[in-house]
């Protein structure tokens, strides 16, 4: 009996080391994300053109502004991936540093959107006054969100690498963060094509 | 058992590549929008849209690291999903509420 449950199953149970599948289920979560996002982004699709009277994108966006925070990211992105190179080769000061470094582009980038919202919603164009600004607040606040618990994680994150050191479950959350904090920069393509850029053609 | 996947996290140069690859792609949509487009909006819509798309792909290769290697290929199988629901949904949406917001009869239209 036992020899013929054993062509079908396996008995004894294979151990996956520690961590084996972190990364794959990370990802698989970031792909979720990127579902809701899209979401998102068809609401303001549809509801992008209904001002109800409203100031339009022209009125409000300034690109400038916009070209800043794109390349806010775009530096964090990099930074990131210089505390990934200093991290794989156990160099705990050059990844703090390089972590401490995003933290600070993560955060002025927050300081520049907050900015905008704060600057809109001044002028009467929060996101009560149309379905475009409410479909506006919604996808790049939400996207402002994740920026933010991202820079918590970056906190908290550091903390753990300056206490514990570069050990391998420290090396696996900075390899999830950096899957994390690439995927907000690529949703932040899609932000400054479709919201912005093809508004202000 | 083949249990350790083992993880591009890419070297200096392959993320300055990004990099510059990112921002020659991000700044030259931004200087044709900002200089006014080029002519037909629909022709700039299309071409700005296709520099974000040229981006993301970039991105994927030059800093998520994504193979078709990695984890024994089930990244690339979740990513391919994910992008075939999105195209679905975000074309659906656009379609159905296009032709919905069309074909309202005109004094559904108030403000």
């Amino acid at each position: 009996m036992t020899s013929l449950t054993a062509k079908y199953y396996d008995l004894e149970p294979h151990h996956h080391p520690e961590g084996a599948s972190t990364g794959l289920g990370f990802w698989i979560y970031l792909m979720s994300d990127c579902l809701m996002f899209a979401v998102l982004f068809a609401v303001y699709g549809v509801l992008g053109n209904s001002y109800a009277a409203g100031p339009g994108p022209k009125d409000l966006f300034d690109l400038e502004l916009v070209a800043i925070n794109t390349g806010l990211l775009l530096f964090s992105s990099i930074t990131f991936g210089f505390a990934m190179l200093a991290a794989q080769k156990g160099n705990k000061a050059g990844t703090l540093r390089w972590l401490w470094v995003t933290l600070g582009f993560g955060l002025a980038f927050l300081a520049v959107e907050l900015y905008e919202f704060h600057h809109l919603i001044e002028l009467g164009a929060g996101p009560w006054r149309s379905a475009f600004l409410s479909s506006f607040f919604a996808l790049v606040g939400t996207h402002g969100l994740h920026v933010a618990f991202g820079s918590l994680w970056l906190i908290v994150l550091a903390v753990q690498i300056a206490q514990k050191g570069l050990i391998p479950a420290n090396l696996r959350r900075m390899t999830c963060l950096s899957m994390f904090w690439h995927f907000l920069d690529v949703v932040w393509i899609g932000v400054f094509t479709f919201v912005y850029l093809i508004k202000m053609i | 058992m083949e249990h350790h996947s083992h993880q591009d996290h890419g070297s200096v140069r392959s993320y300055v590549t990004g990099f510059v690859l990112s921002v020659i792609l991000t700044a030259i949509p931004f200087a044709i929008v900002m200089q006014g487009g080029l002519g037909s909006p629909v022709v700039t819509a299309l071409v700005v849209l296709g520099f974000a798309v040229v981006q993301i792909l970039v991105h994927m290769v030059y800093f998520l690291h994504m193979t078709a290697k990695s984890e024994a290929g089930w990244t690339l199988l979740a990513t391919i999903f994910t992008v075939v629901v999105v195209v679905i949904m975000l074309a659906g949406s656009l379609w159905v509420m296009y032709h919905m917001n069309a074909n309202m009869m005109p004094q559904m239209q108030m403000e």
